[in-house]
């Protein structure tokens, strides 16, 4: 019973304590200073790169696929309705603020965020991360930090490229498949559709989840078990709590969007 | 990989996705002036708005010129005062122009369609057409409709 009890006590620690430090490693990305802003740019480009730019073949080819989906499903419903002209308003509403984001987030994190917990897992196997401690170069700064801001800013980034390729999609679709009136599907489509409401949340929600995807990913890597099998689970883990981060952060996001904040 | 070739493909990923964004600014959201610097605020009481929105359009010859800014019911003659905001100063609305409340299609949102009069003088900005058409209640169409057939 007493055991039971303290294996309760120690689980709770362990989790608080990781919160912990995770926050800490945030606060820590946030606002320290880099020595160098020069080499920190620089190394933030790097990071773009491999973050962002080697995203885009599966980001532009799911997003085709999606919004081409999108559009099919709608017909299909919309053609009983005889009220196919609104199929422009469907596939961009339905895209722009709820596919887009959210798609591209676990995409994301599938893809992107994976990478960089393993990378940084195994530079701390590899004792690379300590060794930059004792020539006095601080690892937060120099290896987390640009990879943190290179999610951050590609992230929305993404979502727009999405957003959208996947609308094109649709567009693909409905007018040079299905024979929608062109001019119906666009014209509904910028009447339904409100840049500051639609568009925007869209792009909040994507900064968001750009946010908490990086940072669970450079926070299981730094602290994982630096052998083959923890950075495997760490990965796993990345993968995992960053897509339900997503999405339950998703639901809130909507809910608090909705309701007029 | 060449650094000068990273660095190239991030400035290129960058400016595309500020391209797309364009692309859905303009061609998907029609994105329109909504800061109103240079609109103007007008007014309008209706016996009935029916299902009006705020944010509905306003129009005239079919033309959206603006949107409805706010309904409050007047507490003292029971109608509902309708705040009009209009886009732009240049568009001029004689005095005794009418507003009325249509329905786009059978089953399409609600929306204001103003018909110019033809006085010389043009509406100051918060002032006020008289002449309004409330919206068509179907319910009060068919309860008319019934009590002629009865006599």
């Amino acid at each position: 019973m007493i055991t039971r009890l303290q294996q309760l006590g120690q689980s709770t620690i362990r989790v608080i304590t990781s919160l912990g430090s995770a926050a800490i490693t945030l606060f820590v990305v946030c606002f320290r200073k880099p020595q160098n802003i020069g080499s920190a740019f620089r190394a933030l480009v790097a990071q773009l790169f491999s973050v962002g730019v080697l995203s885009l073949p599966i980001i532009l080819v799911s997003g085709l696929f999606i919004g081409m989906v999108v559009g099919l499903q709608g017909h299909h419903t919309l053609v009983k309705f005889g009220a196919t002209s609104a199929l422009g308003s469907l596939v961009a509403l339905s895209v722009v603020r709820e596919l887009g984001p959210v798609v591209t987030g676990l995409l994301f994190a599938g893809r992107a965020c994976s990478a960089l917990t393993a990378e940084i897992g195994l530079m701390k196997a590899t004792e690379q991360l300590s060794s930059m401690e004792m020539m006095g170069v601080d690892p937060l700064g120099r290896v987390i930090a640009p990879r943190f801001w290179a999610g951050v800013i590609s992230m929305p980034l993404l979502a727009i490229i999405f957003d959208a390729v996947a609308i094109f999609g649709g567009y693909l679709v409905s007018v040079k498949l299905l024979g929608v009136d062109s001019g119906s599907f666009w014209s509904n489509m910028q009447s339904s559709v409100v840049f500051s409401d639609d568009v925007l949340n869209g792009i909040y929600k994507s900064i968001v989840f750009g946010i908490v995807a990086t940072w669970i990913a450079v926070y299981q890597g730094n602290a994982c078990i630096p052998t083959a099998e923890g950075i495997g689970r760490a990965t796993t883990r990345t993968v995992v709590y960053s897509s339900l981060a997503i999405l339950g952060l998703d639901f809130i996001l909507t809910a608090m969007m909705m309701g007029g904040w | 990989m060449n650094k000068r070739t990273v660095e190239v493909m991030v400035g290129l990923f960058v400016l595309l996705a500020f391209i797309l964004l364009l692309f859905l600014a303009l061609r998907v959201s029609g994105f329109t002036d909504n800061s109103f610097k240079n609109g103007y605020t007008v007014s309008a009481e209706f016996d009935n708005v029916g299902a009006l929105n705020e944010g509905a359009l306003v129009s005239i010859a079919g033309v959206k010129i603006g949107e409805i800014d706010s309904i409050v019911l007047d507490p003292t003659t029971y109608r509902a005062d309708v705040v009009m905001q209009i886009y732009s100063k240049k568009t001029l609305l004689p005095i005794d122009s009418s507003a009325s409340i249509y329905t786009q299609g059978i089953l399409g949102a609600q929306y204001i369609g103003l018909t110019s009069g033809f006085a010389e003088t043009n509406l100051q900005n918060k002032g006020e057409i008289r002449t309004t058409h409330s919206a068509l209640i179907l319910e009060n169409l068919i309860g008319q409709f019934l009590f002629k057939m009865k006599k």
